[in-house]
């Protein structure tokens, strides 16, 4: 067994252990810190892939700023754990025989010859100065630009309905109305009378 | 070395992990898009994979904006989460059937 496959190993066992924790785990902050180490650990398998740009962004982001999206959302509401538990054992056995079936197809699928070691033999390592980054930056730049382009739009549309969609207008807040403030003229706002200099000077 | 059919197993098993959660976790909103978001990693896995096996980087740049939607549904589900828990106070899945107005 050489050093590589002990790695992989490892991180798909600990990868599959955090999984199953996030969907059974009572608390909801445990089940967000047992997927902060489920992704954590996909990394470390896709480093073994020689994925290093796809293995660094998935920490960046998804440990980074989703994970912690997550924790902010869930300490922020108030959730009633002991009613969100309720028919947790009911659905169980559907459940697992669903998944048990799904699992148990597609392992026969991948074990039917198709994809093993002598059919789909492990490429070599690439070179010393191989950079996956630039690899990826100059498919991404050229064949895939159109696919950038839109996937920029889409993240900008997410932005704008997840402002919109969480901003709350209080009645009690005072607003500035600045398409009146910039309307308003001298009359609306000073009125000048002549008065006399002094008050024994009648006219 | 390790085959591909290992990877697709790790793949396989995450897949069905997310399933048996959305299966169990029906009423609670926020592990149910957790689960998604394993099953998005479940098939980023694959994409992995075959991308390193067959020696082609297009897998990986497809995983690339498969990241950037799922980020996008991440934050929008939560949004969606946040006004649903101001308006009923609770996020069960049960509760979501009267949408209308």
């Amino acid at each position: 067994m050489t050093f590589l496959e002990v790695v992989f190993y490892v991180f798909a066992a600990v990868l599959i252990a955090s999984s199953l924790l996030v969907v059974t785990v009572r608390n909801p902050v445990r089940a967000a810190l047992f997927l902060v180490l489920a992704f954590f650990s996909a990394a470390c398998l896709w480093l073994t892939l020689e994925a290093e740009f796809l293995a660094i962004t998935l920490v960046l982001v998804y440990v980074g700023a989703v994970m912690v999206l997550f924790l902010f959302v869930i300490m922020m509401l108030d959730i009633d754990i002991a009613q969100m538990r309720a028919g947790f054992a009911n659905y169980l056995p559907l459940g697992s025989i669903v998944a048990l079936v799904m699992a148990g197809e597609l392992i026969l699928v991948m074990l039917s010859g198709e994809f093993g070691a002598t059919e789909l033999p492990r490429p070599a390592g690439q070179a010393v100065g191989y950079s996956n980054t630039e690899a990826l930056g100059r498919l991404v730049y050229t064949d895939y630009v159109f696919a950038f382009e839109v996937a920029a739009v889409i993240l900008l549309v997410a932005i704008i309905a997840a402002i919109s969609l969480t901003l709350r207008r209080r009645p009690e807040t005072r607003y500035q109305a600045p398409e009146k403030q910039v309307r308003v003229r001298k009359e609306d706002r000073i009125r000048i009378i002549k008065m006399p200099r002094r008050p024994e000077e009648k006219s | 070395m390790i085959p591909l059919s290992h990877y697709l197993i790790v793949g396989a098993l995450l897949f069905a992990i997310s399933i048996v959660g959305i299966f169990l976790n029906r009423k609670n909103l926020v592990i149910i898009l957790m689960a998604i978001e394993l099953l998005l990693l479940a098939a980023n896995v694959n994409f992995v994979a075959f991308s390193h096996y067959l020696e082609d980087l297009s897998g990986q740049v497809f995983v690339f904006f498969v990241l950037t939607v799922a980020a996008a549904e991440a934050a929008i589900g939560l949004a969606i989460l946040i006004v649903l828990f101001r308006t009923r106070r609770s996020i069960n899945v049960q509760d979501l059937d009267r949408l209308k107005g």
